[in-house]
């Protein structure tokens, strides 16, 4: 391996790029939007429940009580009073209520008469993880409508209110809840993903079709320095990206970094590693731009989207598919940076996840080059 | 005309599927997705790892305890005995939640005094993190509930609370299940990545490789051109929607309870929005790569701020205005209301004439550009 053919392969690259300057722009560009799109668009926090309101029973103030308690949250937004059904039924077809609620015409003499109402929640189950949540904020406006129904009723009857059991949740990591400082360290290791593969991929593939890779060969430079030479410019592009996520992270959207920078550094380069070598092995099988990009799509965005814990956790998976994460890198790349921004985690916590990493970085760097060279002789 | 059109068709579906790849990989990766989005795409909190770190160790907290592993939400993995366990298998994510029970609680509960129990819960997933929290209050009110009507049984009262009952009833997909929601909504995902994909760059490729010149010296008129060259990925992109009905209804059940003609048209509507899209990047794109790039450029924030994952309703309002302009939201729509609604055109319509509108003025507008790039 020679160092200076190396630094030319990797001029050559970063002559290519600066000239295709439009491409470059968009891989800061993308990004940058991607960050901006989770960061501020995208929320998991579900409240203002569009709510359709049939109350039969509006003449009293018993069932009026009840509904303030809708009305006072902010998870909820009532949007329309209605009084048929046929209102109901449309608004939830047509997507404009989530869910509705119906007060029977006797709901207030059921409860004067100590006895349960019935209150008919219709939700539109389209969306299951909505209609689960809005579900449950129902049901603990009910439960606590009820706990303080009983302790009044058991007052007027001179007992004194039972004695309560009580749930302390402690949050950690997270106390405020924001789902933003989940998404966020998550984007950013998609981005890495996408922006490392992606363009790895294609532009060597570039070379296969032009047949400008002919010519690369027939030249003195070996194929380690040749693969390494590629990459470095991007493993440049990824670090920029990496920057530009973590400034974005911090300071625009205040999420916390508790770990240790160098960590981040060291590790994020592992995973760009593997992710480059990925990309390169990805278009040294395909050959072609369009496949190659293909396939880029389907073996690094998708895995990233799905099976790494980036949204949808893992522990809901089934068995099976919970046994394929562990093969998908960005799986252990997200821990590291949650446990980093959120946790402070160090590599005492962290070492076997560091290790995949490892693994992943050296045997994705070791196929690409044995591929390329069985490719090229 | 016709032959002109039909001859460029056959040309180009020749080049897209020579690779015999290629043509695995239309196929495999509609497939992929479907069964990535039928079996992980999932965000039912169910079996939640769980730890339990019970300090007290008395009748009453093995009652709690049993309340929380008998419920399908709760899966105790380890049950531990100090506090560094506690925050080790926090840190190291092992579990999502700890359920704490300190000494007294067994005590208080007897005395009539409150009492009350711990859960140390992950928040690096807020979302996550309220719904477990959420559960463990239920079981929490059922078992004070429990222990209520115990007291008043063994003072012999006959009491009955006063309450409201409440009764849900989930619409459209009664069981709650999220595959239900997610399946649908990658017929609009794959159609729209694979459209302005192949697009794009098979006519940056023809650019690039000097071939267009060939095409523009031919007898062809220019829109003669454009239509050979946009139906094949129309096609193709139809080809992958019915794919994936195909193996969304028989493989994971999911209802269809609306009409496949209406499916059909509104994703033939939808993809001359994208077909244009897509002949729109390919002219100001230079290369392929930029080509690509751009195509995600586009794909990403309209994958995103469609609905598919995230609802509308919970974004911004300025993010919620701007959603009106994604063609991809309204596709959804159709689609999801097709599948899981059965709802038609009487419905439907707004969505069918937003999609044609758009449809027709962006690929006018490519068109357009496109002559003037070649001419």
């Amino acid at each position: 391996m020679n160092f200076k053919r190396i630094l030319a392969v990797s001029n050559k690259e970063f002559i290519q790029i600066r000239r295709d300057p439009r491409s470059l722009g968009l891989a800061i560009v993308i990004p940058i939007l991607l960050l901006l799109i989770f960061g501020y668009g995208l929320s998991l926090d579900i409240d203002r429940v569009q709510t359709v309101i049939w109350n039969q029973d509006a003449s009293s103030g018993l069932a009026r009580d009840f509904l303030l308690n809708f009305k006072n949250s902010k998870y909820f937004k009532i949007v329309k009073y209605t009084d048929n059904y046929r209102d109901i039924q449309h608004m939830i077809d047509s997507g404009e209520a989530l869910m509705a609620l119906i007060l029977p015409k006797d709901f207030s003499h059921y409860l004067e008469s100590g006895k349960e109402a019935p209150l008919q929640l219709l939700v539109d189950g389209s969306d299951s993880n909505t209609a689960t949540i809005a579900m449950g904020y129902v049901r603990s406006v009910v439960a606590n409508y009820n706990v303080n129904l009983l302790a009044d009723t058991l007052a007027r009857r001179g007992f004194r209110p039972a004695r309560s059991l009580e749930m302390r949740s402690r949050v950690w990591f997270n106390m405020g809840l924001n789902s933003r400082w989940f998404i966020v360290p998550g984007v950013i290791a998609m981005i890495i993903m996408i922006i490392a593969a992606l363009l790895t991929s294609i532009c060597v593939a570039r070379e296969w079709e032009r047949g400008t890779m002919e010519q690369l060969i027939s030249t003195p430079v070996k194929a380690p320095e040749l693969i390494i030479g590629k990459f470095l410019p991007y493993f440049a592009i990824g670090f920029i990206d990496l920057f530009v996520g973590v400034l974005m992270s911090r300071f625009l959207f205040g999420v916390p970094f508790r770990g240790n920078y160098l960590l981040l550094i060291f590790l994020s380069g592992l995973f760009l590693t593997g992710a480059l070598s990925q990309g390169i092995l990805i278009s040294t099988a395909a050959r072609t731009q369009l496949l190659a990009s293909q396939l880029a799509t389907l073996t690094t965005f998708i895995p990233t989207m799905l099976l790494s814990g980036f949204i949808y956790p893992i522990f809901n998976m089934p068995q099976v598919v919970q046994g394929v994460t562990y093969f998908v890198p960005a799986r252990y790349y997200i821990i590291i940076l949650r446990g980093l921004f959120l946790k402070g985690n160090g590599m005492e916590v962290m070492w076997d996840e560091a290790l995949f990493l490892l693994i992943f970085a050296f045997a994705m760097l070791s196929l690409a080059i044995i591929k390329f060279k069985k490719k090229v002789f | 005309m016709f032959e002109r059109i039909i001859a460029i068709l056959i040309k180009e579906f020749k080049q897209v599927l020579r690779d015999p790849r290629m043509k695995t990989v239309i196929i495999i990766s509609p497939i992929v997705q479907i069964i990535l989005f039928g079996y992980a795409a999932n965000k039912d909190i169910d079996f939640v790892p769980t730890a339990i770190y019970d300090r007290d160790n008395t009748k009453e907290s093995r009652q709690l305890l049993q309340r929380f592993t008998y419920s399908k939400y709760f899966v105790p993995k380890y049950y531990i005995n100090t506090e560094d366990e506690e925050n080790y298998m926090l840190d190291k994510g092992l579990v999502s939640a700890v359920l704490r029970i300190d000494r007294g609680f067994g005590r208080d509960i007897k005395s009539g005094k409150d009492a009350s129990a711990q859960l140390a819960l992950d928040g690096t997933d807020s979302n996550t993190a309220m719904i477990i929290a959420g559960y463990a209050n239920t079981i929490m009110s059922a078992y004070q509930h429990n222990l209520f009507q115990a007291d008043m049984d063994s003072l012999g009262l006959d009491f009955k609370a006063p309450g409201v009952d409440l009764r849900d009833r989930a619409w459209f997909n009664e069981n709650l299940i999220s595959r239900n929601y997610y399946l649908p909504g990658v017929i609009a995902s794959i159609v729209t990545i694979m459209s302005l994909l192949l697009t794009a760059m098979a006519i940056v490729r023809e650019k690039e490789i000097g071939t267009m010149e060939q095409l523009i010296v031919s007898p062809l008129r220019p829109l003669e051109l454009i239509f050979g060259k946009l139906l094949p990925f129309g096609v193709i992109a139809l080809m992958q929607c019915a794919l994936i009905t195909t193996v969304g209804v028989l493989w994971f059940h999911i209802p269809f309870r609306g009409s496949l003609a209406l499916l059909v048209l509104a994703t033939a509507v939808y993809l001359f929005t994208t077909l244009g899209i897509g002949l729109f990047i390919s002219t100001i794109a230079s290369t392929q790569q930029e080509a690509m790039m751009s195509v995600f450029l586009f794909y990403m924030p309209t994958f995103l701020l469609s609905g598919f994952a995230y609802p509308i309703a919970n974004m911004p309002q300025a993010i919620q205005w701007f959603t009106l302009i994604n063609p991809m939201r309204y596709y959804l729509t159709v689609i999801r209301g097709i599948f899981l609604k059965g709802v038609g055109m009487d419905i439907l319509w707004p969505n069918f004439l937003i999609l044609l509108v758009m449809g027709v003025t962006v690929i006018t507008m490519s068109a357009l550009r496109f002559r003037k790039k070649i001419a």
